[in-house]
């Protein structure tokens, strides 16, 4: 696969263009020329060229989730390709726009990358293979319904004929597409579904992966930023008589009015430069919000009257008074930083004719929308080329701050391309948190044991309400219940409590939340999870019995927590010292579970032994990548457990880099044993859901070995030693 | 002025001399497999050989360095993708995102030279760099699959020898 030698050319191509000026009249991307006639486009999604590579066109990003790979399988498997020949393509946002979006949403997150596109691109690889079959049959006289495809090649039994896809290929895709596919049981897959090498390793492993940072252009200049501290703020004014002496720089500006840049020759440069500018912020109304501040606003939604609810079921006020045991606590998650290893950056070239960005970015359309009104151009003469990510979780889909400021910054150099990066400092500072919230558990039982109530009151931050308030639904945030919601694949709740309310006082400080790989799941599991593992011992019941009472109904949910304690041996012996925890959580389609091994010492050092994980995702497309997705969110969801937190003082972000914010690393990584038990006849996401289960399934095994409950996030911040 | 040795070439560069070697190497060289992650020596993405050690080169300025030093960056490492640690990423397809692995695979292939059989406990103390994918495992897993197979291809040629 050369996805990044294919960018890169058209990178050159796109900037000689404009450099010859005949870009508004002739320029066409490569890709978009396979749509014009010559070439043999047989679909939106499939090009079979005369040399019968076959060239899946892949609307979703890969960002190192694997859906790359996952999505051209399914397409592959439907038109029965030779897996071999097999290469891949981003079409782009404005070509997406001229063809009145025949690929759909071009968004990567959610999970969705597979389950929000399978059935489509499935139909796509089908009818480009009956397509093929019709030339076919049409170039040898004979009925469609007797010949055969297999691995690249059509086959007429009867007369022994065959030919490769390549020599019909242009023939068929001037045939009429066909209304009505038939798609392939997954029973009877050959491609998808098997553990099939990544299309997109080698090329990572020798440096020649061009990923956005990389981009590089004849002529263009490097960009550096520093933006207002204090959200809200602005740039009063500033000095820049030492910068504009320095070597290389070619111009000092202020955008939007709250940012300075230095352009100059190279990053390194513009940066230096930037750095010796004397900038004198307004710092706005939010100079004096605190991580103690925001608490405050939180711990006040806990007991305020107006909520939104979320799932409400029976009386719970009633079930709470007539208690036989009533268990109470408070939970809270902090703000976090996504941390992608690639700092925001993005490339732009700006002429009154043309504005284009090339930019690593979980949704090119987002980001096109973002170019759009910042280059004051009409969306016709704008487009945005996706480059490789060097991660996403969310960042690169929350915000496309970066690309309205590289456009800002491109159009006041005209024909000039502008790289603009982000130092680390910069982007830590200025990122879309992982919103705070917090929560208050009542929970209320029986003289059995039972749970006849629970009362979740979550008070914190909206996503939407600071991304896209548009969005909200008469003021709430319907995500905010992820995973406790009374149906739906976005996360069911999965126990049978007669008297529920989940609700939510939405409380909103001034830093800007996100997307955040597993999003509200994430809080929303270990308020769920640690409170059932407090109402079980509460109970004085053992935690994985006292969940199979109210699971019955629910028969997925228990499905995954049985593939876990069967695996985990729950209520066998552990090795001395090491103890276990339990949890399970739905979401993005799909049903997780875990059970974590933890010891802790004299001293509180936490290690974790060994994590047991379950996921029933419906469908499973490639199983290497199911493992590797499945070890990855433990990596992320436990590094924000141990370490993950940003604090606030005089209304700024206090970390700035990795040597402040820490993040799990390779001696922290516990061994993580994966089982997918697809269950089928639905599809589920599988990037995020097992992040949900990794907090929770370690905060109880930490009550087990400990007696110490810990309600609050990360670790680092507590002392773990015996209760 | 600086000049430098870079996989086998010596690159006279026009910069500053507290240019970081990182982007001495990126901007300069125009080689960028090697990559800016944290530009504080934390998450080891701009991990380059010198002299066969490890070295985090957005921490140090190429004032710091002579000619005589051996600067190895990624690109350098195989000409062929064919040194043991790249053959076994391969096959265990370790990288997700990829960004980090460039760093990964230099701290790797330093490790497999100071320990050829290293530990669980070597590779922890060794193997600092960050990787936001969480493909800790699999690196973990790579390192000693490139371990055995350097350690067979050692016992086969000394067969060969006998």
């Amino acid at each position: 696969m050369t996805i990044a030698q294919k960018l890169s050319r058209r990178g050159f191509l796109a900037g000689a263009a404009v450099a010859t000026g005949g870009l508004s009249i002739g320029f066409h991307i490569p890709t978009a020329e396979a749509a014009v006639g010559d070439t043999p486009e047989i679909n939106a999604w499939v090009v079979v060229k005369p040399d019968d590579t076959v060239v899946i066109r892949v609307a979703r990003v890969e960002m190192g989730q694997g859906t790359l790979t996952g999505l051209a399988q399914l397409v592959a498997e439907e038109l029965d390709a030779d897996w071999s020949k097999v290469t891949t393509e981003y079409p782009t946002p404005g070509q997406n726009v001229a063809r009145k979006r025949i690929w759909g949403d071009f968004q990567t997150a959610g999970s969705r990358g597979i389950r929000g596109s399978e059935d489509y691109v499935r139909k796509g690889g089908a009818a480009a293979r009956l397509m093929l079959m019709q030339a076919a049959a049409n170039q040898w006289k004979v009925p469609v319904g007797e010949v055969t495809t297999s691995k690249g090649v059509i086959t007429h039994k009867a007369s022994g004929r065959s030919l490769r896809y390549g020599k019909v290929a242009l023939a068929a895709g001037k045939l009429e597409a066909p209304k009505d596919v038939k798609i392939k049981d997954p029973k009877d897959w050959t491609i998808a579904g098997k553990p099939l090498p990544r299309l997109d390793t080698k090329m990572k492993l020798d440096g020649s992966q061009i990923y956005s940072i990389d981009f590089k252009m004849p002529g263009m200049l490097n960009a550096a930023i520093k933006e207002t501290p204090v959200p809200g703020g602005k740039v009063k004014s500033f000095d820049a008589a030492k910068a504009e002496k320095m070597r290389g720089v070619k111009k000092v500006l202020v955008i939007d009015g709250n940012a300075v840049v230095v352009v100059a020759d190279t990053w390194y440069r513009a940066k230096t430069a930037l750095d010796a500018v004397n900038i004198v912020w307004d710092e706005g109304a939010n100079a004096s919000v605190s991580t103690a501040s925001i608490k405050a606003m939180l711990t006040e939604g806990l007991d305020a009257k107006q909520a939104f609810v979320g799932n409400k079921k029976g009386d719970v006020e009633t079930a709470i008074a007539g208690a036989t045991k009533k268990v109470e606590a408070v939970y809270r998650y902090p703000y976090q930083h996504h941390m992608t290893m690639e700092p925001m950056n993005a490339t732009a070239q700006w002429t009154p004719e043309k504005c284009l960005v090339w930019t690593s970015t979980q949704n090119a359309e987002a980001a096109l929308a973002t170019a759009v009104p910042a280059s004051g151009l009409p969306i016709e003469k704008c487009d945005v080329i996706r480059m490789n990510l060097g991660g996403g979780f969310g960042r690169r889909s929350s915000s496309h701050d970066y690309v309205r400021q590289t456009v800002l910054v491109a159009k006041e150099m005209p024909g000039t391309p502008v790289k603009l990066i982000w130092s680390r400092e910069q982007d830590v500072t200025h990122g879309t948190y992982h919103p705070t919230t917090m929560c208050k558990l009542t929970g209320a039982l029986d003289d059995k044991g039972n749970v006849v109530g629970l009362h979740m009151r979550i008070s914190g931050q909206s996503i939407l309400a600071g991304l896209r308030p548009e969005a909200l639904v008469e003021g709430r945030d319907p995500g905010t219940f992820q995973g406790l919601n009374a149906q739906g694949p976005e996360g069911q709740f999965g126990y049978e409590i007669p008297n529920l309310l989940v609700d939510h006082a939405m409380r909103n400080p001034p830093f800007r939340p996100g997307f955040w790989r597993g999003v509200n799941n994430n809080q929303n599991s270990i308020y769920l999870e640690c409170f059932i593992d407090e109402m079980a011992h509460a109970a004085g019941q053992d935690p994985l019995e006292f969940r199979r009472k109210m699971m019955k109904n629910y028969p997925k949910h228990l499905a995954v927590l049985n593939t876990v304690a069967e695996k985990s041996g729950w209520g066998k012996p552990t090795a001395p010292g090491v103890f276990r925890g339990i949890s399970q959580h739905m979401g993005y389609g799909s049903y997780v579970a875990a059970v974590a091994e933890v010891s802790v010492s004299d001293k509180g050092a936490l290690k974790i032994h060994r994590i047991v994980a379950a996921t029933d995702c419906g469908h499973v497309v490639n199983p290497q990548q199911v493992a590797a997705q499945i070890e990855g969110s433990f990596a992320y969801g436990l590094s924000a457990l141990l370490y993950g937190e940003m604090t606030v003082k005089n209304g700024r972000m206090e970390q700035e880099n990795f040597d402040t914010y820490e993040v799990m690393k390779m001696a922290d990584m516990p061994p993580v044993e994966s089982y997918p038990v697809p269950s089928g006849g639905f599809w589920g996401g599988v990037g995020e859901p097992t992040i949900f289960v990794a907090a929770p399934a370690v905060l109880n095994a930490i009550f087990a070995a400990t007696g110490k409950r810990l309600r609050d996030v990360p670790l680092k911040n507590f002392d773990l030693r015996k209760a | 002025m600086a000049r430098l040795n870079i996989n086998g070439k010596i690159h006279n560069i026009d910069v500053e001399p507290d240019t970081p070697l990182l982007w001495a190497i990126r901007e300069q060289i125009g080689l960028t497999g090697t990559k800016y992650g944290c530009g504080v020596a934390a998450c080891g993405a701009c991990t380059v050989h010198v002299d066969g050690v490890p070295t985090r080169s957005c921490s140090l300025p190429v004032s710091s360095f002579t000619e005589k030093q051996k600067i190895v960056t990624i690109e350098g490492l195989s000409k062929t993708v064919t040194h043991p640690i790249q053959k076994a990423w391969l096959e265990l397809d370790v990288p997700q995102c990829g960004y980090c692995q460039s760093g990964q695979i230099m701290a790797a292939a330093a490790l497999l030279v100071k320990h050829p059989e290293p530990t669980d406990a070597q590779i922890n103390e060794e193997m600092t760099n960050i990787c936001r994918c969480g493909t800790y495992n699999r690196i973990r897993a790579g390192v000693k699959l490139a371990a055995k197979n350097a350690k067979g291809a050692k016992s086969n040629n000394k067969a060969q020898r006998a």
